[in-house]
């Protein structure tokens, strides 16, 4: 039986990075906000620099709820989707707890791809099969916003365009920004002194990341220790800014945000009319209904899609918001796979490093060079950075120079164990006919519903990037005196991403859109959709800060329209 | 008591007379079944280079539960951790680390799920070894056990479960895991792990200089849990103090 719990002013599905930001403006505005969480608090004694723990245990993934609802992964819709691990986890905070915190602002061409192929190449350039479409605004929209929640969370870096001042020490390709991050970024090391000095050499444009890291005392927060444990972990001195120590306790000191830990919200509840009226969840071996006057899901692009197709009713029967027949299209994951391999002659000082804590090149990177005489539009982001740790380093690559195992391996692993690295390399990716996400017709999670079923696989244009960023990314080492270099396959499937867009695309026509450019449904007035589910297009880099930026925009235009929207 | 001193076995000297091999297995066999190898000559060799300091690092008794493995199993999978991270010139090696305490620990908690891909493999491998050398793998000297290992690496040895390569990459993956992890979990003891790659240890906090190009942090020897702060200890402790609230 379950049980009625009194009435709130909004309901947000998900406290992550999306979910906790959102919070604090509506919290802000007086609005009461329930905030659902699947997983629990977590503090900064719970992350030990612990690899084994952590890494290749899955500390605390392996047993939370994202995992009894892993996506089915195909690549195309005649063959069978097996069913893999989650890349995501639970907590007050989600993933940025332990992400690897890299906070980027899309670049300018990545709100207009249509348009800007269009006027500089032709039509024709546009993969044919690709269902892109421009976002409903461009990137100066969103500016405000990305400088709200840089300064919110709490993001170091180095600005490279403030008012069309250009500075070369940061991304000279940005767009344009109204003020310097809150933050200078993260320091430099031995092996990112080396890569940027070789990036220069070929009149390359190197900068310093931008991280969701404090590199100096900030808002209470002691600035990165850089003891080497990032990756997979959360910070033991609060440095990495999650929203579970930025946005979220400011929320809570409110007094307008309860957040009620251990629960799986499984259906989303509309009336006759096709208004949201509040979320039915399970926690323990209890069902109770949430009501509110707004639903906003934020728990993650495959879950975001999974609640909306099973929240099935009356006005909506093939799923909320699902009238249209747009839930779980125009789905990507992220190109960021087919890394590049280097190995060194000499220790590059890596093992107090972090991913946050590297060289970029975006010469290569969106519309930032002619493709003129190219087969591909857009590009990709280089990055190299100096996270290592002793497990992993061991696991290196041999380079084909020696067996895997035994006592010349051991000797090559004492000598090279801080000598190889491996480039983060994030490409455009664009959603396509046949790649969609829907409800897997055998396998079911740990409560009996089906989970997401992934179909979809990377298209020419991605391939072509994967390659052409491997050339440069090999020139790159190379020039810094690799004495190796190998690369990695160019992928295939789209597999569950840390990097899932789509599914609940945000646009102005509401045949190819799920939600407005609010963020709201185009046929539910109050429930919006906060999370990389919104997005149309991936850009060249991570999608957290886009996200971010998002979410407080939604939260914004929720408060202040309170009336028509709750109405 | 012969079985302590090949663990703590720290330092170069002993290191750069490897024992003979066939020594060394009985060695390790007789430990296992609980027998005392203190006469054989081997074993006096390695007591009588025990060292002050490394006796001030380690524990007096080392205890070591077969928790999944039996004793043949267990010897079987020392010696396939020795053909992959070798105790040779170049010092301690998968043996010294206790990687095989590590992976039958593991088997007994998280890695659970593979315990008969062990169970029907090591078998297997033992088989192939009697049928082609006559006696089991762990009695067979080094080189005909480094080329078993690679028939199986290679699915020349069958019977191996999920298949000769892909229980070789599992041993491999576990070798490693239990050679260079926090040595909380039973493996990289006496941190021989961390030294052999250079790894300067768990600290909480590494500075400009710590990282400077040229230097060379000494290694600390310290476990993740040897902070406070990780330990369940350390946190009933911050809960009493908070009047057993609990996080906050």
């Amino acid at each position: 039986m379950s049980k009625n719990l009194p009435k709130t002013d909004v309901v947000i599905v998900g406290m992550g990075a999306a979910g906790g930001v959102a919070a604090l403006p509506l919290t802000n505005a007086g609005l009461k906000v329930i905030g659902i969480e699947a997983g629990g608090w977590l503090s900064p004694r719970d992350f030990a620099p612990d690899e084994l723990r952590n890494g290749a245990r899955n500390w605390p993934q392996a047993v939370q709820k994202a995992a009894t609802e892993a996506p089915t992964v195909r690549a195309t819709s005649d063959q069978k989707a097996v069913q893999g691990g989650h890349p995501m986890m639970n907590a007050v905070g989600g993933t940025s707890m332990h992400y690897w915190a890299q906070s980027w602002r899309l670049n300018p061409w990545d709100f207009k791809v249509v348009s800007a192929t269009r006027e500089r190449y032709g039509a024709e350039r546009i993969p044919a099969d690709s269902t892109v479409e421009d976002w409903p605004f461009g990137y100066e929209e969103l500016e405000p916003y990305y400088e709200k929640v840089e300064h919110a969370v709490g993001i170091s870096g180095q600005a490279g365009n403030v008012q069309g001042r250009i500075n070369n020490e940061g991304n000279i390709f940005e767009g344009e920004r109204q003020n310097e991050y809150p933050m200078r970024p993260l320091r430099a090391s031995p092996f990112t002194d080396l890569m940027g000095e070789a990036a220069r050499r070929l009149d390359w444009n190197p900068f310093q990341g931008p991280a969701a890291i404090t590199s100096e005392l900030y808002d209470g927060r002691p600035p990165c220790q850089y003891h080497g444990f990032c990756n997979k972990g959360g910070c033991h001195v609060r440095s990495k800014s999650s929203t579970a120590f930025t946005t979220i306790p400011k929320a809570v000191d409110t007094g307008n945000l309860d957040v009620v830990t251990y629960a799986r919200v499984t259906n989303i509840v509309a009336d006759h009319d096709g208004k949201v009226t509040g979320v039915d969840y399970v926690r323990g071996n209890e069902t109770f209904f949430q009501p509110a006057d707004v639903v906003l899901v934020a728990s993650y692009a495959y879950e975001n899609v999974r609640l909306l197709q099973l929240s099935k009713s009356r006005a909506f029967p093939n799923g909320l918001s699902n009238n249209a027949g747009q839930v779980g299209k125009h789905y990507l994951s992220h190109h960021q796979g087919s890394p590049v391999i280097a190995l060194f002659q000499r220790d590059l000082h890596n093992w107090y490093g972090l991913p946050a804590q590297g060289v970029a090149i975006d010469d290569w990177a969106d519309d930032n060079f002619d493709h003129e005489g190219l087969d591909f539009i857009g590009g990709a982001n280089l990055w190299v950075h100096t996270d290592r740790k002793p497990m992993g380093a061991a696991k290196m690559s041999t380079f084909g120079l020696v067996r895997n195992w035994g006592s010349e391996w051991k000797k090559f692993i004492m000598e090279n164990a801080d000598r190889s690295n491996m480039a983060y390399i994030q490409k455009t990716t664009f959603p396509y006919e046949g790649n969609y996400l829907d409800l897997d017709p055998n396998v079911k999670d740990s409560m009996g519903f089906p989970v997401t079923r992934i179909t979809a696989r990377y298209r020419e244009n991605e391939l072509r990037i994967a390659e052409f960023s491997q050339d440069k990314m090999e020139e790159w080492y190379r020039e810094a005196g690799a004495i190796e270099v190998q690369r990695t396959g160019l992928g295939n499937a789209m597999s569950a991403s840390t990097h899932a867009y789509g599914g609940t695309r945000m646009g102005n026509n509401s045949e190819t859109n799920v939600v407005n450019s609010w963020g709201f449904s185009h046929e539910i007035p109050n429930l919006g959709v906060l999370g990389a589910s919104v997005m149309g297009t991936s850009g060249a880099r991570n999608p957290t800060l886009t996200v971010q930026a998002l979410s407080w925009r939604t939260a914004e235009y929720l408060a202040s329209n309170w009336r028509s929207i709750a109405g | 008591m012969a079985r302590k001193n090949p663990i703590k076995n720290n330092d170069k000297q002993t290191v750069d007379q490897p024992l003979d091999p066939s020594r060394r297995n009985l060695l390790k066999s007789a430990s296992i079944v609980g027998a005392a190898a203190v006469g054989s000559g081997a074993a006096r060799n390695v007591i009588a280079q025990d060292s002050p300091q490394s006796s001030a690092t380690s524990s007096p008794i080392t205890r070591e539960a077969l928790e999944v493995l039996t004793a043949e199993e267990a010897e079987t999978l020392e010696a396939i951790c020795d053909c992959l991270i070798p105790s040779d010139a170049n010092g301690p090696g998968a043996y010294e680390a206790r990687a095989v305490h590590y992976i039958d620990r593991a088997l007994a908690s998280h890695n659970k799920t593979v315990r008969e891909n062990y169970m029907v493999s090591l078998e297997a491998i033992n088989n192939y070894s009697k049928q082609t050398r006559g006696e089991p793998f762990y009695r067979l000297i080094k080189d005909h056990q480094n080329s078993i290992l690679a028939g199986v690496q290679s699915n020349k040895v069958q019977g191996c479960v999920p298949s000769g390569s892909g229980f070789f990459n599992m041993v491999r993956n576990h070798t490693i895991d239990g050679t260079f992890c926090d040595p909380y979990y039973g493996g990289n003891q006496n941190f021989v792990g961390w030294d052999m790659i250079r790894y300067p240890g768990i600290r909480l906090s590494a500075s400009e200089t710590d990282i400077a190009q040229g230097a060379a942090l000494e290694p600390n020897h310290q476990s993740a849990y040897d902070h406070d702060t990780y330990t369940k200890m350390a946190s009933n402790m911050a809960m009493n103090q908070r009047g057993g609230k609990g996080n906050v």
